[in-house]
């Protein structure tokens, strides 16, 4: 009799996509390493420098989050993502927290599923022309080739500026600054349009900086702040306390400078639960309880962190403006740390 | 005793599935199928489920919203108020334009140096050399590039063209002047061209997405008819020399064909150029050839024309030299020779490699998001997508835009390639 074989049977696994489901704050702490997604390289908001160590606005704030979350600001992976790049990186968890010069609104808080937890520089758009151009107002770039980033809100602005003003314009796309610079430069747009705060970067570092000027105009509200992914409430948490933490302590005069001192001399109740002296402000979060104090040993507070980037005296020269604190005329006001 | 008793049932167990051949094949066919459709279905469950945890739903609804974008260049009219759809389409037609013109430029060109490549001058075969493969064996990515950038760093700005009043005064020419009797500029931008207009057109018909320009239809009709009757007058032509071994001549009826109509209905429409005018910050009128699309244009078609060198070669070398000797020794000139012995046969060999290289050109348009040509890989692909969000929605419908295009390419040279083969007598 012949033996009879049988197959194993074909095991149908349940072949199911094993969606992350720890936080990402979990996800961070396990790996030892925060992945922050940022700009390809604007200078004063996030670029590598000559030794190829990143520097910069944004920069400092994934820094400040290392140092709360990890304890170590070094701890910092920057992955440079392009205007077009960016909430992909995000939503497909290839970065945790994208801090790049990238502004909230309607549509990305509801169409891409991101949320943006705070606004760490109060924005509008500019334009960018060179002085011999003869042009003293956006108003007068009638017929003006027009240099402008694709995939950003500032796209859309342009498009809705001309046309209020009944104006006409011929767009040059260009996937970064460094090409829209290029371009600008080679006299190929006559006008070069983004963030004012990323014009002023961008002039800080042409090669005659004083032969552009920024126009007075500025056509759009453009918060930008940092983005994480829609649904992780925890993560969102951590990541916009840590930038409130930074503003708490400049409002109450804490910088890198003194914290230690601080620390173990204030009687004000709220920089002591700033600080984890009193209260569980950061085991409640999942971190530890000096987490913020190290957020600003190691990057200062906000201003410390503006002044050193972008504040007057640097290339970039900005003034602070709308993101003076609230107590100065400002719009930067952090809830109470309580 | 009969017979059937002692011949063993042959009945069907589970085991010979695997061990008769008669089977097997069929075993492995259906296992791999199955695999093939878990797989499948993996993906497709994977898709879902994540689209579902992101809250992300898969519509293709946002094609009828608002794009609020601009396209520099565009050939059907669109404004930032127009929909998605429509910035597509502006992109879909940028595509098929530098694809159709590059496919043109790039097969005479490839014709050309293939021929030239087998010349017996040691100079200009050995020139072709260096040029295939340069050109075959550098990315077409720094092709266009490259081309880029010399286009738009080495030509004039547009305000060089000024000649401001202290200039004219001093009697000073400007820094850069237009070319062709003064029609004609370059400057870093692009290239602008006259544009042809009408006194009297014949307007245009809106059918809904597209909008039907007559006059363009008038001017295509009339040539079209003068090709079909000047193709009438040869064919009489040929049966008469036929019939009575004389040709009639038909030169000057032939050009009166031709361009008598068209010459008439561009007189009857007012035919008059308008000419590019510098004013303000660029030139206005006429039309802007922007240098992204040269700069493509010109790198797909010399990079494309490598390739298609070699195949043209290629086809010329497969056909035995006893085919030229033999027509030669009938008495026939080179020219002819090759048009009528070496080309057709070549062609068998020719055609279908080069329905490869037309997919590639088609394919490679893609790569002008480098340079910021908005074509479809820039606007559905690009813009819409990054303003939408809907990657999958966008990269799904161009992947299948790019499929339906290759396809209709193939079928269209299949069809050309049939009727080029031998036909078996």
């Amino acid at each position: 009799m012949k033996k009879t074989v049988f197959f194993g049977a074909l095991a149908a696994s349940t072949l199911v996509a094993g969606l992350a489901g720890a936080g990402t704050l979990d996800d961070v702490k396990a790996r030892g390493e925060l992945i922050c997604g940022s700009n390809t390289g604007l200078t004063g908001f996030g670029a590598p420098d000559a030794s190829g160590n990143w520097t910069g606005f944004d920069v400092d704030l994934c820094r400040a989050i290392a140092a709360a979350v990890l304890g170590d600001p070094t701890k910092v992976k920057f992955l440079p993502t392009t205007g077009e790049t960016r909430f992909t990186a995000l939503q497909s968890g290839e970065v945790d927290v994208l801090v790049r010069n990238s502004t909230w609104s309607f549509s990305r808080d509801s169409e891409l599923a991101l949320d943006f937890v705070a606004v760490n520089y109060y924005d509008g758009q500019g334009f960018m022309v060179k002085k011999d151009l003869g042009v003293s107002s956006a108003k007068e770039l009638d017929g003006a080739t027009v240099c402008i980033q694709t995939g950003t809100t500032t796209e859309l602005n342009l498009a809705d500026f001309f046309k209020q003003n009944n104006i006409s314009y011929q767009p040059v796309t260009v996937a970064d600054d460094s090409e829209a610079q290029r371009q600008y430069l080679a006299g190929a747009c006559d006008a070069y349009t983004t963030d004012a705060s990323g014009l002023a970067a961008s002039r800080a570092t042409m090669p005659d900086a004083d032969t552009h000027i920024i126009l007075p105009e500025i056509i759009s509200k453009e918060p930008l702040g940092p983005a994480v992914r829609h649904g992780d409430n925890q993560w969102g948490d951590v990541v916009r306390w840590t930038f409130f933490a930074l503003l708490v302590a400049e409002e109450k005069g804490v910088t890198s400078a003194n914290v230690e001192e601080v620390a173990t001399s204030t009687t004000d109740e709220e920089v002591k639960r700033l600080l984890g002296v009193s209260g569980e402000m950061g085991a409640k979060m999942g971190l530890d309880n000096d987490a913020f104090k190290r957020a600003i040993a190691a990057v200062g507070n906000y201003g410390e962190v503006y002044a050193r980037n972008i504040g007057e005296g640097t290339t970039i020269n900005l003034a602070r403006g709308l993101n003076a604190l609230w107590t100065q005329g400002g719009l930067q006001y952090a809830p109470p740390f309580r | 005793m009969a017979m059937a008793t002692d011949v063993p049932k042959d009945s069907f167990r589970l085991s010979m599935l695997v061990y008769d051949t008669r089977y097997r094949s069929y075993t492995i066919q259906i296992v791999v199928l199955l695999l093939f459709a878990m797989a499948v279905a993996w993906l497709l469950n994977n898709t879902a489920q994540n689209l579902a945890a992101r809250g992300k739903e898969f519509n293709f609804a946002f094609l009828w919203q608002r794009a609020g974008y601009d396209i520099g260049q565009q050939l059907i009219p669109y404004t930032n108020d127009s929909t998605h759809f429509r910035a597509l389409l502006v992109g879909l037609i940028n595509t098929l334009v530098v694809a159709f013109w590059g496919c043109i430029f790039a097969t005479i060109l490839g014709v050309i140096v293939g021929v030239l490549r087998l010349s017996h001058n040691w100079l200009i075969s050995r020139m072709m050399t260096v040029y295939v493969e340069t050109f075959r064996n550098i990315p077409l990515l720094l092709w266009i590039l490259l081309s880029y950038v010399i286009l738009s760093e080495t030509t004039p700005q547009p305000r060089d063209f000024r000649v401001t009043d202290e200039m004219a005064a001093a009697g000073e020419a400007p820094a850069a002047s237009m070319i062709f009797f003064d029609t004609v500029a370059v400057t870093n931008r692009g290239t602008n061209v006259p544009a042809p207009l009408f006194e009297r057109g014949l307007g245009s018909v809106d059918l809904g997405f597209v909008t039907l320009n007559l006059t363009l239809l008038a001017a295509l009709a009339v040539v079209a008819g003068s090709f079909w009757v000047n193709h009438r007058l040869v064919a009489a032509a040929r049966a008469q020399q036929e019939a009575t071994g004389v040709r009639p001549a038909t030169w000057w009826k032939s050009i009166l064909i031709l361009f008598g109509p068209f010459i008439a209905l561009m007189a009857a429409l007012g035919f008059h150029l308008e000419v590019p005018e510098l004013k303000g910050f660029n030139f206005t009128g006429g039309i802007l050839v922007a240098h992204s699309f040269t700069a493509l244009l010109i790198a797909l078609t010399l990079y494309t024309a490598a390739f298609i060198a070699e195949i043209v070669r290629a086809g010329i070398q497969a056909i035995s030299r006893g085919q030229s000797e033999a027509a030669f020794a009938l008495g026939l000139r080179p020219n002819r020779t090759t048009r009528l012995i070496i080309l057709p046969q070549a062609l068998r060999v020719i055609i279908p490699p080069l329905i490869s290289q037309y997919l590639n050109l088609t394919k490679n348009t893609s790569l002008g998001i480098a340079v910021s040509y908005l074509d479809l890989r820039g606007t559905l692909g690009g813009i819409s997508l990054n303003q939408t969000g809907r990657e999958l929605e966008c990269m799904l419908l161009m992947m299948l835009i790019y499929l339906t295009i290759s396809l209709i390419i193939s079928a269209a040279m299949n069809l050309y390639n049939r009727s080029v083969q031998l036909k078996a007598r």
